[in-house]
């Protein structure tokens, strides 16, 4: 799968540096790091805690400078970026459907085309029938599907989603993220993924990318390909290169541990 | 998913009904004891004065306390003060909610504002306001311009002490999704900040009820020749407890009215809001 399709580039990191700033110290967050993002991929970022993994996003998003380097977007631009986090971050006074047209309040798109746009998204993701429900009325697994909604609705040219489901009880994790993973697919999104979660990671993706430890860099790019022979993660799990990616991914992470002595 | 509807009475197990009952008996056992307490204090405090086992020249009574009370009523100083005590009050309360919440979006909108302000408002907030009478006096006078201006001393700084926490303390998350969005500081305040700090807002408003009592009655206890405040004093002053007792009990009155009419607006928000 992300072996055959067109390489289309539509975001590129260039010797890209990230240094945070605090009275006492600097830390370098990420150093000189180079990636390009493919049109309508899955990759998931997989690294080390603390090792500038959420950093990245939120560079990605626009919502703090760069230190040194450059992100270079195709097509669409840092006000097209959709974020999900680890909370749904639902406003509890608002419905379903009124959370999920928050996006569009804002950028103050929301018309008749817009909200029908919203309306298609909620049915076709059995969200219909709660639209007036309030967020504490759904189950947390809903909840981050709805948020997934609220960040569709306006558009964006790439997804970026932080942990969005850690939060989650196990069984509903992996059911919620195989829908999010359907639903991302299926509008033909573009998504990068930060976990913890190897086998999601796996499951979830066309590449998987290992980051180092602080300052991180690459040290990986893994192709994600079951040969056409799984597709639920039920049926991925139990494919023999399931093991080998999650031996292969876990054995880079476990190269990072002992250099943390020096 | 929770269901929202009521079950219905008649498929109530016994058990169940049971329950409910203990419950109900339970908050009947409640307000029984809250009324019972009143009453006793009050028949306490009658029978003792009736046998002359205290003496009512310092104690009063509630006899004696409810007699004034119809004198007063009768002489029509009654409802002048209370009229004067209520209007300073809710000119108060009502200023002095409005410029909290006003001066906290204020300082809210500027991190710079806020780290300048921040050690002013904690020593404002220590600062006894009543030792600021003698300068309202001066500059002005004894009216009812003075007497709200001692409250609005009194609640604005804990007004936007109070909602000022609300602001800084909404969800970090929430705010960046807000950013994400691409949304300016003022639509994070209106569809974010506001919206997320209702309750805050209406917990201040029943602070306020209590604090803008307390700028009146000090304001008229220092300036007024009007108003509960000075009744007080006035009794005091020629040691007629009876008239110090009475205008206590209007303030209780008048306190417990604000307090319902402000807990009356809450539960309307909250059914509005399920």
């Amino acid at each position: 799968m992300g072996l055959k399709k067109a390489k289309n580039v539509i975001l590129e990191i260039k010797n890209l540096s990230l240094n945070y700033h605090t009275l006492k110290n600097e830390t370098a967050a990420i150093k000189n790091m180079n990636l390009n993002i493919y049109d309508k991929e899955f990759l998931t970022i997989v690294g080390p805690s603390g090792c500038g993994k959420s950093t990245l996003l939120s560079l990605i998003a626009g919502l703090m400078p760069v230190s040194e380097g450059k992100i270079n977007f195709k097509n669409f631009s840092f006000s097209e970026v959709g974020y999900m986090f680890q909370k749904d971050c639902l406003f509890p006074w608002k419905s379903i459907k009124e959370n999920a047209l928050l996006g569009l309040e804002i950028k103050k798109s929301l018309n008749k085309k817009s909200e029908k746009f919203v309306d298609d998204l909620l049915q076709k993701y059995d969200l219909k029938k709660f639209e007036y429900h309030y967020p504490r009325q759904l189950s947390g697994g809903m909840r981050q599907k709805a948020a997934l909604i609220r960040t569709l609705a306006v558009g964006p040219g790439i997804l970026l989603l932080d942990e969005p489901f850690s939060a989650l009880d196990y069984q509903t994790r992996i059911d919620i993220s195989e829908q999010v993973r359907n639903i991302i697919k299926n509008e033909k999104k573009t998504a990068v993924l930060v976990t913890h979660d190897i086998s999601e990671a796996i499951c979830l993706s066309d590449r998987v990318a290992i980051f180092s430890k602080r300052p991180s860099k690459i040290k990986k790019i893994l192709n994600i390909d079951f040969n056409g022979e799984a597709f639920t993660f039920h049926e991925k799990r139990k494919h023999a290169k399931f093991n080998k990616y999650f031996d292969e991914i876990w054995s880079e992470l476990k190269n990072e541990e002992p250099k943390k002595a020096g | 998913m929770k269901s929202l509807k009521r079950q219905d009475k008649s498929t109530f197990s016994k058990e169940h009904a049971e329950y409910l009952k203990a419950q109900k008996r339970y908050f009947l056992k409640i307000k029984i004891f809250q009324i019972g307490i009143v009453f006793l204090f009050f028949a306490l405090w009658e029978t003792f004065s009736r046998f002359k086992l205290i003496d009512t020249f310092i104690t009063s009574s509630p006899l004696r306390i409810w007699n004034t009370l119809i004198y007063l009523n009768y002489s029509g100083e009654l409802w002048k003060n209370v009229y004067y005590t209520a209007s300073e009050t809710i000119i108060g309360f009502l200023l002095g909610t409005l410029i909290g919440i006003v001066l906290a979006v204020a300082i809210w909108f500027s991190d710079f504002a806020y780290k300048v302000i921040e050690p002013y408002l904690v020593v404002l907030n220590a600062l006894p306001k009543v030792a600021l009478g003698p300068i309202i006096i001066v500059w002005l006078g004894s009216g009812m311009g003075a007497i709200v201006v001692m409250t609005l001393l009194v609640s604005v700084i804990i007004s936007v002490i109070n909602i000022l926490v609300g602001f800084k303390s909404v969800d970090e998350e929430k705010i960046l999704l807000m950013k994400s969005f691409g949304a300016n500081k003022v639509q994070t305040l209106f569809k974010l900040v506001i919206p997320a700090n209702i309750s805050v807002i209406l917990s201040t408003l029943k602070i306020n009820v209590g604090m803008s009592l307390i700028g009146v009655i000090t304001g008229e206890f220092l300036v007024s020749s009007c108003g509960i405040g000075y009744l007080i004093v006035y009794g005091g002053q020629v040691f007629k407890l009876d008239l110090v007792m009475a205008g206590i009990f209007i303030l209780l009155v008048v306190a417990s009215f604000m307090y319902l009419c402000v807990s009356k607006i809450e539960k309307l928000y909250l059914k509005r809001k399920r």
